[in-house]
């Protein structure tokens, strides 16, 4: 059994919003859903699945209810929450689902206003009393696994700036993008440490916003007029401390995820003409490249260096919206937007100044929750048809 | 200072107990499993490694070193530091490193533990030996 070409992604939208302090979070997630509907050219009674994580108000049955989703029809519902990466993970779910014939044309949607300062609640973990003094934020918690990167593989700052640089080359094209102004390796070291060894420019941004997708049969989406676009692959896992034994923070639970996506998709890194990374910090992306096999462990730095990741410039084009280092970080949560790009590049919609040419195939991956910490990982592996 | 600041304390629930009672008697413990023999941190009644329920209570040296750290520097409370100590008994803990100069903090450092005041039972954090 297994899911590849059982679903394809047939509507996508990402809200232009940055900063949206005269909106309601339920009135965003209404918006994107509206957005990615419309981009299907199908109708809110159409959708017959709907996915939500954390930042759901309320979780799914309010939402589904203030959507005004057809309940008659609706016949199922996934509300996995896995931080930033829950919306990957729920393309995986979707379509597992709609192989199943649990479903047929499934909303998946994500939305909040960190920015105006409103953020989900999160129940606590077993670990509370043993770590919440202590005061692990993202910064630290990735300043973590960056110090430790380069105390065992002698990655540098120097190296780890060229993730920067990178998004903002692909962040000038973008009208949207919080951050459009292109940024040289000297910048990023110049600009203030936040949490060591991270400096601010090795940080994403803080924005509101939010995106929604459509997942539904083949069938379906080759009724519809939108070009298109499947998932070959899917992976997912988790990583923690596991009672402290063996720590080792210079790895994610990427490095289980994309295997089983590649496998499932049936090829290997080297196939891949767009990477969709999340970029919560510059280690992010360096640590999900060598976890998903672009490079050995520990050469990321190396492979990030001199304008790798930059569209028409290096080997692998990455994030070319400006991702979360540049563009947006809807909710603190990066998954949704990977997938939005990568379909992008599929279909040929991308900024021109950054379109991959014959982009066929493209992975979004991305982390959820603290590498430093614990953490959820999910890779999706699309192809055009 | 980070010593200044004001630690949240612990809530407790059975399975945790007996950590805070013996952290108020200024003693690190662990758990170790009789069954396969591992130690563990932070204490579980199951076994996180072969689930057995042989788990006993185990006084740690309270000795280790730093995995790793990251010095928070922008924070309404002021700079801290936190990372994983690795201690003497296997398992590696996270924690914050006080009582000392945040800047001069390396990876492989000599740690040991201090206990911190809150409210209820004092917090474990290590300072460089």
């Amino acid at each position: 059994m297994t899911i590849k070409g059982k679903a394809y992604i047939a509507g996508i939208y990402e809200h232009p919003t940055r900063h949206a302090p005269d909106k309601s979070t339920a009135q965003l997630h209404a918006e994107v859903a509206k957005g990615a509907i419309e981009d299907a050219g199908l109708s809110k009674d159409d959708v017959d699945g709907y996915f939500c994580a954390g930042d759901a108000p309320g979780g799914a049955w309010p939402m589904v209810d203030y959507l005004g989703l057809n309940t008659k029809k609706l016949r199922h519902v996934d509300s996995t929450e896995t931080g930033g990466c829950s919306y990957i993970i729920h393309l995986g779910h979707a379509a597992e689902a709609i192989a199943a014939g649990k479903c047929s044309i499934a909303l998946i949607t994500l939305a909040g206003k960190p920015r105006t300062g409103v953020m989900p609640p999160r129940a606590a973990g077993a670990e509370v009393d043993f770590e919440s003094a202590y005061g692990a934020t993202t910064h630290n918690a990735y300043g973590m696994c960056a110090m430790r990167h380069m105390h065992d593989f002698g990655t540098t700052s120097e190296q780890l700036a060229w993730i920067k640089v990178a998004a903002s080359h692909h962040a000038q094209y973008n009208p949207h993008a919080m951050l459009r102004d292109v940024v040289t390796v000297e910048d990023v070291l110049n600009s203030p440490m936040i949490s060591d060894p991270l400096h601010r420019m090795d940080c994403c941004v803080v924005s509101d916003g939010g995106g929604a997708l459509i997942v539904t049969t083949p069938e379906i989406a080759k009724s519809l007029k939108r070009p298109l676009v499947r998932l070959i692959g899917h992976g997912e896992a988790m990583k923690g401390p596991r009672g402290g034994k063996d720590l080792d923070l210079t790895y994610s639970a990427g490095v289980w995820s994309g295997p089983r996506a590649f496998e499932e998709a049936g090829i290997t890194p080297k196939d891949i003409k767009y990477a969709s990374i999340y970029d919560s910090f510059t280690i992010t992306v360096l640590m999900q490249l060598e976890d998903l096999g672009f490079c050995k462990k520990g050469e990321g730095g190396k492979f990030v260096a001199d304008g790798n990741l930059i569209s028409g410039v290096g080997k692998l084009p990455f994030n070319t919206d400006g991702g979360g280092l540049c563009s947006n970080h809807p909710v603190n949560r990066g998954g949704m937007t990977k997938i939005i790009e990568a379909v992008r590049q599929l279909r040929g919609e991308a900024h021109p100044k950054v379109q991959v040419k014959n982009c066929d195939l493209a992975i979004a991956h991305g982390t959820g929750g603290l590498l430093g910490v614990r953490h959820a990982a999910s890779t999706a592996i699309l192809e055009r048809v | 200072m980070v010593d200044a600041k004001k630690y949240p304390a612990p809530v407790t629930n059975p399975e945790t107990a007996a950590f805070w009672d013996a952290a108020k008697q200024g003693r690190f413990m662990i758990k170790r499993c009789t069954a396969c023999g591992e130690a563990h941190y932070f204490p579980r009644s199951i076994c996180p490694f072969c689930y057995s329920d042989k788990t006993v209570w185990e006084e740690a040296s309270g000795e280790g070193t730093i995995y790793t750290y990251s010095l928070m520097r922008k924070s309404p409370t002021g700079p801290y530091a936190i990372g994983y100590v690795t201690l003497k008994e296997g398992p590696s803990v996270q924690t914050n490193f006080v009582d000392c100069d945040l800047e001069k903090l390396k990876i492989g450092q000599k740690v040991k533990v201090v206990f911190k005041p809150t409210d209820g039972a004092p917090l474990p954090f290590f300072t460089p030996v």
